[in-house]
């Protein structure tokens, strides 16, 4: 019986079953006890803490002042694309086409919608993705409602939360469709080295499978530069790469990403984009236009600044006593929490409660995020001694 | 710029140790790079910025355009010098454009400003004119926006 013929034989229900299957976006408890609470010091933030730089926001007002209040085109503003192509090319070497025929590139409302949209446009119904985790939440659930399967592959500490080929290779079956891989990655602060890469490449090769690279925190590298899975030979064919304004120019709430791959994957995305988004906000576009142009140096004086907190955060944590891997990108630190004996919800909840301290439990980017917990440095030096001063009474009083 | 000098410009209170921290380096690393910066002179010395609006009598500056006739050997160094060896010049640039030097002085009234203009500045020899004008309103001081920020409207907790 197919899926489809299954459901329809099942009692109708207002909202629909595949919706209902899905777990809640992380703990929904924990988080309704943070946003109940007054004066928290916050490290459970997955966003920048400075403010848009003032050069992309004057363009976004100036572009209102224009009377740019209209559609774009679904494939977006061409000067967009070019620029999108442009900034691929000189930071890592990626030549993407971002002309209107046979365009590669295509701008989306985050990378999350991007991600949406090519699940949609690659998964045919049971076809199986596999997703590393702890990452983050949307991942899976997006896999689920494009009606595939979510096959998790856990990482772990000892491996640095680095996807190992062997495990990926012993997940794939005839229904493996996709891998999405996301490094420097959230919530682990992890990288992948070049070793991986080409292993995971060749894999994808071999099997015909799709990799989803979602690379948003490309420029939050810290320890060498990041290599963008798309540059590796071969791999490019078999490629979708996710990225976006949010993280490195601090333009969350504008929502601006971008997907970049072969035509024809990315024509199929923009196929659904056309129907179900139109087009990304025109202001956002151009907002994105001027980060791309003339943001590197409000980025780069950011990226300096998240990896003196890292330096701050790691070092407070491991004098604390708590096992921290060295985070090598994102502005993430995920320490281990065991030594206090408790599990990742009671130690935030408690952190919460008793010290007025907010992180994210480990287990809201999947189960292998037990025994961890998710501190952002995307917050100022004195957040971040306030937090780990808290973390330090907490564990003296267990 | 160097890192330690990015650093101490946004907060020259930062301690040798948390500049350290910060930076991944150690203290004794940080404390012999700033002996030398200091003795380079690349560090001139460190100062609080103040919010005049808030201090009752925190007295104001002149801002003076001066034009100057250079002379032979010295071209405008030697007049320069005449005027910002005054305690009251703050601040004393040479620049292009339609006049020569920027002069900021400070006084504690207007009149003060407007008597050392007439009597000190305005005779000295090569001196051709000055133009005087007053701050109204900071907006800005040394990179620092003076209104009070805007609070975040981040949520305490996301993804």
């Amino acid at each position: 019986m197919s899926l489809s013929e299954e459901v329809s034989l099942q009692k109708k229900t207002r909202v629909s079953r595949v919706v209902q299957s899905l777990p809640p976006s992380g703990i929904r408890e924990f988080f309704d006890l943070v946003l109940a609470m007054d004066d928290v010091v916050s490290l459970g933030v997955g966003e920048p803490d400075f403010v848009t730089p003032w050069t992309i926001c004057e363009s976004a007002i100036y572009a209102l002042e224009r009377g740019r209040t209209s559609y774009t085109s679904n494939w977006g503003l061409l000067e967009l694309r070019r620029e999108i192509a442009n900034y691929l090319y000189r930071r890592f070497g990626l030549s993407y086409n971002p002309e209107s025929d046979n365009c590669e590139i295509l701008p989306t409302v985050g990378v999350s919608q991007g991600y949406d949209l090519i699940l949609r446009a690659i998964l045919e119904p049971g076809d199986e993705v596999i997703i590393h985790q702890p990452s983050y939440v949307a991942y899976h659930p997006l896999v689920t409602l494009a009606g595939g399967v979510p096959i998790i592959l856990e990482t772990t500490a000892a491996d640095g939360f680095r996807i190992q080929p062997s495990a990926v290779e012993n997940l794939i079956t005839s229904r493996t469709k996709a891998i999405v891989l996301n490094y420097p990655c959230n919530p682990t602060g992890s990288t992948l080295e070049r070793a991986a890469l080409e292993a995971i490449a060749e894999l994808a090769r071999q099997e015909d499978i799709i990799v989803l690279s979602d690379e948003v925190y490309a420029e939050l590298s810290y320890e060498g530069e990041h290599v963008s899975f798309p540059t590796i030979a071969g791999a490019r064919d078999n490629c979708v790469l996710m990225s976006g304004m949010s993280k490195a120019w601090a333009m969350t709430g504008w929502r601006m990403g971008y997907l970049a791959g072969p035509h024809d994957l990315i024509a199929a995305a923009c196929k659904i984009h056309q129907y179900s988004m139109l087009s990304c906000p025109i202001l956002t576009q151009y907002a994105a236009i001027e980060a791309l142009r003339h943001g590197d140096r409000a980025m780069h004086d950011m990226v300096d600044t998240y990896n003196q907190r890292r330096r701050v955060i790691v070092e407070g944590l491991n004098q604390l006593g708590l096992e921290c891997h060295t985070p090598e990108g994102a502005f993430y630190a995920f320490p281990s929490i065991k030594c206090s004996g408790l599990s990742s919800v009671e130690f935030c909840k408690r952190l919460l409660t008793e010290e007025k301290v907010a992180i994210v439990p480990g287990t809201a980017f999947g189960a292998s995020g037990e025994g961890h917990v998710r501190m952002a440095y995307a917050a100022s030096f004195e957040a971040i001694e306030k937090a780990l001063a808290g973390i330090g009474r907490l564990l003296g009083r267990l | 710029m160097e890192e330690i000098l990015k650093l101490l410009r946004k907060d020259a209170r930062l301690s040798n140790a948390e500049i350290a921290r910060r930076l991944g380096r150690t203290e004794e690393e940080v404390a012999e790079r700033m002996a030398q910066l200091e003795k380079e002179k690349v560090i001139l010395g460190t100062h609080a910025i103040l919010n005049p609006d808030k201090i009752k009598d925190a007295g104001l500056i002149g801002i003076i355009e001066v034009k100057l006739t250079p002379e032979r050997e010295s071209g405008f160094d030697a007049i320069a010098q005449r005027i910002y060896n005054f305690p009251e010049v703050r601040l004393c640039y040479l620049i292009s454009g339609s006049y020569d030097l920027l002069v900021f002085v400070e006084g504690e009234t207007l009149q003060d400003v407007a008597m050392f203009v007439a009597q000190k500045l305005a005779p000295i020899a090569h001196v051709n004119s000055t133009a005087t004008h007053f701050i109204l309103k900071k907006y800005k001081e040394d990179g620092i926006i003076l209104s009070d920020p805007q609070s975040s409207e981040r949520l305490p907790i996301s993804f």
